[in-house]
């Protein structure tokens, strides 16, 4: 602390300000510079690419006089195999897809934005490491096994329990799409809520708040926008999801009314069918065009979703 | 001069890890006085404020031992921890806007406690902004975020957010060393003000701002006491200890 302690500079020397640096470094920057831009164009390209094939397989039809968009988004009559009259109307598997992932997001939602909460804030260290390491492991379960889980065991469950005459129906496929659903929003929902500095919720509790109070008017607030990614990626697994609502769903293409009814989604649709589509028939690039809506769908999603994290941080 | 004891202090030691920081330090702070605590960094002063308002308890490694009593009642072994740390209002040497409008971070504290008339709200942080010499400058902007205000405008934030939930303790750790002179010396006006009503803590590197203020101060040096005493013998040319006497006219070592 005192003078004595800290040796005083014997000369000071200048050698920084004649410094130079290597040609090549310079050189490695701008290469370096030019990779990580290539980088990130490609996802751009790739997108965009993507979007091109699917919409080019599906243009044909889309532009042909024998279909009718109208009656492709509006109508639920779905006969791509028809002699006489075929008819290629989505909306049943559409309203599938919306009441399943609705279903699993009304139930992963809560379930995953409280566990990461508790995960975060409330257990103890040892506990959170092991809680961490089985909700990853749940994360890393193939789909295909979660179908499998679905048709035999959930299915059964169902049955017993509801009385529902079938046990692959949307609540089959609502809890299984959840069950998946949920290691995601808890993971990154976590993260977001590990990302608030410790200087927020030590402010918060100096000013007396209680645990919850903490959270739910410090931590919640500062992690909104990490939180609403986590929920959108959850929908997004769900709404994409495929081989485990093939499985869990019942496959019927009809308006569900209750969620014991079985349904067919989009995605399990164009599996099922687009192995037996002809190459090139209406049939086939009809599957491409459900492509396309469901790109569109997610597109949507994620749109509405970036408006409210820019409304949240204009505020 | 108020002689009541308000925080008692017994050979409190605080280690985090192996490294002690606080050696056994006894001190009592008596009720509505304004404590000066000088030292250089490193000596123990925050840490000393975290021991008193149990903040510390968010470093994992910290160990404390000896007893620190707030109104006769046990600090470490507090029932209820959240009514204890409403007593003690704190501010931190940079300021910590929570990502909450202005009105909401004044809000805080009152809403915390379980108030929720919007007309008595709307009077404490109305009150608070002036007292921390901010409502003229943002009382057309209570809506907007409270970490876009300046660094100084942020500081004084914090300032009337720890008033806002009328604190029987104020503890300020070097409050004053992102706010300009003009703004530092209005703060301390209304600190002298505020001694009616609380007992202040005022951590400072700048001596003579615990020269101005303070009734007491104690030099905390390396987690020791080196000299507690009345500001004036402090300050004096003639405290006890010679390092005291150093230090303050930064003759140290």
């Amino acid at each position: 602390m005192s003078a004595g302690d800290t040796q005083p500079a014997a000369q000071f020397s200048f050698a920084v300000r004649h410094a130079k640096r290597p040609a090549w470094a310079l050189i490695g920057e701008r290469l370096l510079t030019a990779l990580i831009y290539a980088c990130g164009i490609s996802a751009i390209f790739f997108v965009l690419s993507i979007f091109v094939f699917v919409f080019k397989e599906a243009a044909p039809v889309l532009f042909s006089d024998r279909f009718d968009l109208r009656q492709f988004l509006f109508s639920e009559q779905w006969y791509p195999t028809s002699e006489i009259n075929k008819r290629y109307g989505v909306l049943a598997m559409t309203a599938g897809t919306f009441s399943v992932t609705a279903l699993a997001m009304a139930i992963a939602v809560p379930f995953g934005l409280g566990a990461a909460i508790y995960v975060s804030e409330f257990c103890g260290p040892r506990l959170k490491e092991t809680l961490k390491i089985i909700i990853e492991l749940l994360a890393a379960i193939p789909s295909v096994v979660w179908g499998f889980i679905g048709l035999t065991v959930m299915s059964k469950l169902i049955v017993q329990f509801t009385g529902a005459p079938v046990g692959v129906n949307i609540l089959n496929g609502g809890i299984i799409l959840a069950l998946m659903s949920v290691p995601i929003i808890v993971s990154i929902g976590e993260d977001a809520l590990k990302a608030v500095p410790d200087s927020y919720r030590e402010a918060g509790i100096a000013l007396g708040a209680t645990r919850w109070q903490l959270v739910w008017r410090v931590l919640l607030p500062a992690a909104k926008n990490g939180l609403l990614a986590a929920v959108l990626l959850g929908v997004g697994r769900a709404v994409g999801e495929t081989m485990a609502v093939l499985m869990a769903t019942g496959h019927a293409v009809k308006i569900p009314h209750s969620i014991l009814d079985s349904v067919r989604t989009l995605t399990a649709n164009i599996a099922a069918e687009l192995g037996e589509a002809p190459a090139d028939s209406d049939h086939y690039r009809v599957l491409f065009l459900i492509g396309v809506l469901l790109f569109t769908i997610t597109f949507f999603v994620n749109l509405a979703a970036d408006m409210a994290v820019r409304g949240i941080r204009k505020k | 001069m108020p002689s009541e004891t308000h925080i008692e202090i017994r050979d409190l030691r605080l280690a985090y890890g192996t490294r002690e920081v606080l050696h056994g330090i006894s001190l009592d702070i008596r009720r509505n006085e304004i404590f000066g605590v000088i030292g250089p960094a490193q000596s123990g002063k925050t840490s000393l404020l975290r021991c008193i308002n149990r903040t510390i308890d968010f470093s994992p490694e910290a160990s404390v031992a000896g007893t620190i009593t707030v109104d006769g009642e046990d600090v470490r072994g507090a029932k209820d921890l959240y009514a204890l740390r409403r007593k003690i209002g704190m501010v931190a040497p940079l300021p910590v806007g929570l990502p909450l409008s202005i009105y909401d971070n004044v809000a805080f504290a009152p809403r915390c406690a379980g108030m929720n008339r919007k007309a008595d709200i709307d009077a404490i942080v109305e009150q608070c902004l002036r007292q921390a010499a901010l409502w003229d400058e943002v009382k057309d902007r209570l809506d907007s975020l409270g970490t876009k205000l300046s660094g100084g405008q942020q500081q004084r934030l914090t300032i009337a957010r720890a008033l806002s939930h009328q604190p029987e303790i104020l503890c300020l750790d070097e409050f004053s060393i992102a706010i300009d002179p003009v703004t530092t010396m209005r703060i301390e006006d209304v600190l002298k003000d505020l001694r009616k009503n609380m007992t202040i803590i005022l951590v400072t590197n700048l001596t003579q701002q615990a020269r101005r203020l303070a009734d007491r101060t104690m030099f905390l040096w390396n987690g020791e006491i080196i000299e507690l005493g009345p500001s004036d013998t402090i300050f004096g040319n003639s405290p006890r200890d010679r390092r005291t006497y150093e230090y303050v006219n930064g003759l140290f070592g």
